[in-house]
């Protein structure tokens, strides 16, 4: 089931691409969002039956060579049956909704064909992320990393004739370059010292891996911390964080449903999931991962800044989504990976089908981005109106505080910014996530009350013909706002709650839990216990012995710990988290009333607010619309430099160097030879007996100064 | 004793009473009207002694004192030296009636110049080599200026002999020195003076003369200025012939004098023959650009193949000659087609040689044509053709024996090289549209060596025929 999951997408990429000159265009469609809908399917079923025990599904032998074995396998576990409904749940109603998106396209003449292509390359996209998520070691995960990379540029890219989309398409690839170059260093690391690239030796190794140092570049480090901080770097590219995250509103030329697929709900989030995927390590890296919760923090503030002043709807989003990986980041970073995993879950419906909502105004709007030229959509559009209103109510965390009940945001975010309160005891990070959320309240308010409230601005005409979309696009925002109203309430527990030992298969049993802490949430700290590694591995000793053991040397033994995720013993923070001061639980709900209210206030009853306050605070105004000038910055640091050295190699080194001389040769010097040799032959005999006769004295005195020297 | 020796080089001794019998018989009936008969059946005595050499020959067997020697050199040698001559007889045999100059000579001179290469590759004596060349130079001279009537076959004769004449009194004069310093003229004897890495220095000069007469007969530069004016001059069949036989008597020649008479000195030798190697490849790929006539062209591109043929040899190893015969082997098969293809050029009946002509060839005769870039490919070295693989092999032989720097310089020496060989394929494929194209060939005879050698240029790639263990069996019996 699990390998038809995985193959489904692949089949549908390649008779979606190849095959539909035979069967057409409209049965390309059919097929490969068939497939897809089958492999969402199954993966609802895998999620809700699968035990939350590790299974390896054996696929392929690849690569087999000293050490390295890369087998291709499906590591399932909890981690990635929440990736598989995750990834197939929105690549599947994509799938559907672009069969409404994509029907007419003025990019594209009537005689083009680019369809197919389309659902092709989403296809392909959805095959290369589950073989990210589901792969039991690094290569495969990194074949799939690059997949998915590839799919990406492909689809940002689509619009080739826009040269825009096409320079958009190169910055997504250069940037991610960057990011997998650390990842690929981490890999390469790990496999250095541990001499394997499997998950559960690498697991295994982590505590050892604490204790080792590893030279690199100029000094020594502690292989742990570098080794996370270098797969960091990959996420960082992946998961657009801060100095690394230049692509990612620049992705936005893609079609919609592939910013709604891609760059929302999945690929991007692939990085927080490789930190997940790798707690393990991280929790043996406190440097690395105060970076990686520092940096999140970072980046969900400024991410947030920017979104405040952007007029283009989907970058906005695009902003917003930035932001939202931020929180991830700082909980995955403070060591509640599964909080971050919530956060993925819930934000992945929400933002996905914000996204969707955008397309829908957009294609309603007849391809007008710009918030500005809305105005008063309500109306025309009510069904897109609702489910952003709930995508907006989900983003910006509306519920009833200190209860458990509210949209998927409200109980995700509130979730994170906790754990960021417990995990830095109160400091820059919980303050970051808090402005951030008023910040991400204003500017979600701001593009629901600029698109669909007020007047009607812009083009006459425009608004004039605005319409509802088609119900297959409203389908999947329909389905998706199931997700972003309920998925909070119904896995709370799970991921954050009393049940997420169980559910993420963590071992350890009551008694142990009661032997270390004896306060009353017996359950819920259990995930401090780390697992004692038997189901496995079968060894009948750590069964034994797991009761009162130091988990620690359990692992220096050399057993993966068992589970999805994995905390140190030493974490407490998602234990502290739940006993965080009540004006911390609810922060993130003031927070998000002032949003509200500055919002209201902004655009709604006094509309000319907005440019007084441009006007007055013009320098900061400036520096949030240009993007805090990270572009500017690195088209002069990185990208002129490196364009100078191009064009430097390539006119001097290449044209002038290798090309002249070459050139210089064969047009040049050997003609001039070419005309000597025709001139000695002279055609008289005496030119060609005196030649001889030069070559005999030559040959007489080179063989009497070297041959009878001895 | 006598009759052993005797028997040893009976197919020497045949092929001479044949000649002698043919030039009589012919003289007294039909004269010239025997003479494509004559052609057919010479061809057919060639195809039968090799046949007779290649099957029945084995071991080493000295005759006359060690003045001969018959060992798997030299029956490698004299099959490929009979085969080509052979072929390049059948090839001609249309072109030279139909223009008048297949007289009854033309065969028997070249049986007698065939005797002499096969005494040449067999000398086991000064003696002998010079006996064997010269016999084989006066027979060349004379076919040179078969056309008697053309200035410039008469003119080409008369250049290849006087500078021949030269060349030998180079020889000569080396042959006395060697005389005189080793107190013998035989291989066998000199190897003992000249033995252990140390001789004289007079001996020395003595080989440096032998070899400059031998480079004059492989055409190896400084000694080579004859070549493309006899290759031009001389009429087509007859360049075709100056291209193969006597070019692998004459390197097996080499190969033996340096070898049998000089093993023990192969420092010595091996800078001068690297340095005939070197400049022979440079300047047969630079000199052969500026060349627009495809006879002059294929000269410098036998300079050049000669220079890669020495390369080999320069090894002065056992793998050395080996490559080298390989080379040569490859190299006389390529030329055979290519030399059917020249003389199948014709406009109007008349024959063409200037490459201009072959504009727009392969929207004519696609097949031909292909088969046409197939051999300028492998005389290129491109791979897959047979023509890299002899590259290869002498260029890890001159590798392995520490002529990095050689085999370097041969590769760049190729590089230069490909281009004319591609500009013919250029020519063929995407030149001139409005051109004046050639005849539709119709020579069933020159169409079947074409598509054979190119053939032969591709599936050679398989084993290249097998020719190796006999080249690995020839050069192990020269090479001790």
């Amino acid at each position: 089931m699990e390998t038809i999951i995985l193959f489904a997408p692949l089949v549908g990429a390649i008779i979606g691409g190849f095959g539909w000159r035979y069967i057409g265009e409209t049965a390309a469609q059919y097929v490969t969002t068939g497939l897809l809908f089958l492999a969402c399917l199954l993966s609802w079923i895998v999620f809700l039956t699968h035990g939350p025990e590790t299974q390896h599904i054996h696929i392929l032998d690849f690569i087999q060579s000293g050490a390295l074995d890369t087998s291709w396998g499906i590591r399932l576990d909890r981690l990635t049956s929440i990736m598989l409904i995750v990834v197939t749940s929105v690549s599947a109603l994509v799938h559907l909704y672009s069969f409404g998106y994509m029907a007419h396209d003025d990019h594209f003449g009537e005689d083009q064909n680019y369809k197919a292509r389309f659902f092709a390359y989403l296809s392909f996209f959805t095959f290369a992320m589950l073989m990210l998520v589901t792969s039991d070691n690094l290569v495969q995960m990194f074949f799939g990393w690059e997949g998915v990379g590839v799919a990406s540029y492909l689809l940002i890219g689509f619009y080739y004739k826009k040269p825009s989309a096409g320079a958009a398409a190169i910055k997504a690839f250069v940037v991610n370059r960057v990011g997998d170059f650390g990842f690929a260093l981490g890999i390469f690391g790990l496999f250095m010292l541990t001499d394997s690239i499997q998950f559960d030796v690498i697991f295994a190794a982590a505590p050892a891996l604490a204790e080792t140092s590893v030279h690199f570049l100029w000094t020594e480090w502690n292989a742990a911390n570098l080794l996370a901080f270098l797969l960091f770097i990959g996420a960082m590219g992946k998961s657009a964080q801060l100095f690394l995250h230049t692509w990612l509103p620049d992705a936005m030329e893609g079609p919609t449903p592939v910013s709604a697929l891609i760059h929302a709900a999945t690929m991007v989030t692939a990085g927080v999931f490789l930190v997940c995927r790798m707690s393990p390590l991280m929790e043996y890296a406190p440097e690395a991962t105060a970076f990686i919760t520092f940096l999140g923090a970072t980046t969900a503030f400024v991410a947030a800044t920017i979104g405040l002043v952007q007029n283009d709807i989907k970058r906005v989003i695009a902003y917003s989504t930035m932001s939202q990986l931020g929180y991830m980041f700082v909980a995955a970073g403070v060591g509640v990976y599964s909080v971050a995993m919530f956060h993925l879950f819930t934000h992945a419906f929400f933002k996905a089908m914000l996204f969707l909502g955008a397309g829908s105004v957009i294609h309603g709007m007849h391809h007008e981005q710009d918030m500005r030229n809305y105005g008063g959509l309500r109306k025309k559009l009510p069904y897109t109106f609702w489910a952003m209103m709930i995508g907006t109510l989900a983003i910006t965390g509306v519920g009833i505080p200190l209860t458990h009940i509210g949209f998927a945001g409200f109980l995700s975010k509130d979730a994170v910014i906790e754990s960021a309160y417990a995990g830095t005891a109160g400091g820059y990070a919980f303050w970051m996530l808090v402005i951030a959320a008023l910040f991400t309240s204003f500017y979600s308010w701001r593009l629901m009350f600029l698109t669909f409230y007020g007047k009607a601005r812009g083009d006459q005409h425009t608004h004039d013909h605005a319409h509802e979309s088609p119900k297959v696009m409203l389908v999947p925002l329909g389905v998706l706002s199931l997700g972003a109203v309920f998925a909070g309430m119904l896995w709370y527990e799970a991921f954050f709650g009393h049940n997420v030992n169980k559910f993420f298969g963590i071992a350890g049993g009551d008694h142990h839990v009661e032997a270390s802490h004896d306060d009353g949430h017996g359950d819920d700290h259990a995930k401090d216990d780390h697992a004692a590694a038997d189901a496995s591995h079968g060894d009948d000793h750590a069964t034994d012995s797991h009761g009162d053991d130091h988990a620690m040397a359990k692992v220096a033994s050399g057993d993966a710990p068992q589970g999805a995720i994995f905390m140190h013993p030493s974490n407490h923070v998602m234990h502290d988290a739940h006993d965080v001061p009540k004006w911390v639980k609810v922060s993130p709900f003031i927070a998000m009333l002032i949003g509200f209210i500055m919002a209201l206030w902004f655009y709604i009853w006094d509309p000319s607010m907005p440019r007084k306050v441009a006007e007055t605070q013009r320098p900061l105004y400036l520096f949030l619309l240009n993007k805090w000038y990270f572009d500017e910055i690195f088209d002069f640091l990185f990208v002129r430099p490196a364009n100078w050295v191009g064009r430097f190699l390539w006119k001097r080194g290449d044209g002038d160097v290798i090309d002249g001389s070459i050139n210089g040769v064969a047009m040049g010097i050997i003609p001039f030879f070419t005309k000597l040799a025709g001139r000695a032959q002279s055609g008289y005999i005496f030119t060609y007996a005196f030649t001889m006769v030069i070559g005999i004295v030559v040959l007489i005195t080179w063989m009497t100064l070297s041959g009878g020297a001895h | 004793m006598i009759s052993a020796d005797l028997n040893i080089i009976l197919p020497e001794i045949i092929l001479a009473i044949y000649a002698m019998v043919a030039l009589v018989g012919a003289v007294y009936t039909g004269k010239d009207a025997l003479a494509s008969l004559l052609t057919w059946l010479t061809a057919a005595v060639f195809v039968v002694v090799a046949a007779w050499i290649g099957i029945s020959g084995a071991g080493t067997n000295v005759a006359f004192n060690g003045m001969f020697n018959d060992d798997g050199f030299a029956r490698f040698a004299k099959v490929t030296i009979l085969l080509s001559a052979a072929a390049v007889l059948v090839m001609g045999q249309e072109y030279m009636s139909r223009r008048g100059i297949l007289r009854f000579e033309y065969p028997v001179l070249i049986v007698l110049a065939v005797v002499g290469m096969m005494v040449m590759v067999s000398a086991g004596d000064l003696m002998a080599l010079y006996m064997g060349l010269e016999l084989q130079s006066l027979a060349l001279y004379v076919i040179a200026s078969l056309r008697r009537d053309s200035v410039k076959s008469t003119e080409a004769g008369m250049k290849y002999f006087v500078l021949g004449a030269l060349s030998s009194g180079l020889l000569l004069y080396g042959s006395s020195l060697v005389y005189g310093f080793a107190g013998t003229t035989q291989f066998s004897g000199i190897i003992q003076v000249a033995g252990e890495g140390h001789t004289t220095l007079g001996l020395l000069f003595g080989l440096t003369f032998v070899v400059s007469g031998l480079a004059f007969k492989v055409s190896a530069v400084p000694f080579h200025m004859w070549t493309p004016d006899v290759y031009e001059g001389a009429p087509t069949p007859i360049t075709a012939f100056f291209a193969t036989a006597p070019k692998v008597a004459a390197m097996a020649l080499f190969a033996r004098v340096v070898h049998d008479a000089f093993g023990g000195v192969v420092g010595d030798w091996q800078q001068i023959v690297a340095l005939l190697s070197l400049l022979s490849m440079y300047l047969g790929a630079v000199a052969a650009i500026g060349q627009r006539d495809i006879k002059r062209l294929m000269a410098y591109s036998s300079i050049a193949h000669m220079g890669y043929a020495l390369m080999g040899l320069a090894a002065g190893t056992e793998m050395g000659v080996k490559s080298m015969l390989i080379y040569m082997a490859i190299y006389v098969a390529t030329n055979i087609g290519t030399f059917a293809f020249i003389l199948s050029m014709e406009r109007d009946g008349q024959p063409v040689t200037d490459i201009q002509s072959l504009n727009n060839y392969s929207k004519r005769e696609p097949g031909k044509a292909i088969a046409v870039l197939i051999l300028m490919f492998s005389l290129a070295g491109v791979p897959p053709f047979i023509g890299f693989f002899g590259k290869l092999e002498v260029l890890r032989a001159a590798y392995d024996a520490g002529l990095a720097w050689l085999a370097i310089a041969g590769v760049i020496a190729s590089v230069i090289g490909a281009y004319y060989y591609l500009r013919i394929v250029f020519f063929m494929y995407f030149g001139d549209e409005d051109a004046e194209g050639l005849d539709k060939s119709r020579s069933p005879v020159l169409y079947g060596f074409l598509m054979a050698s190119a053939a032969v240029m591709f599936f050679g790639l398989i084993n290249l025929f097998g020719i190796e263990g006999p080249a690995t069996l020839a050069a192990a019996s020269l090479v001790n």
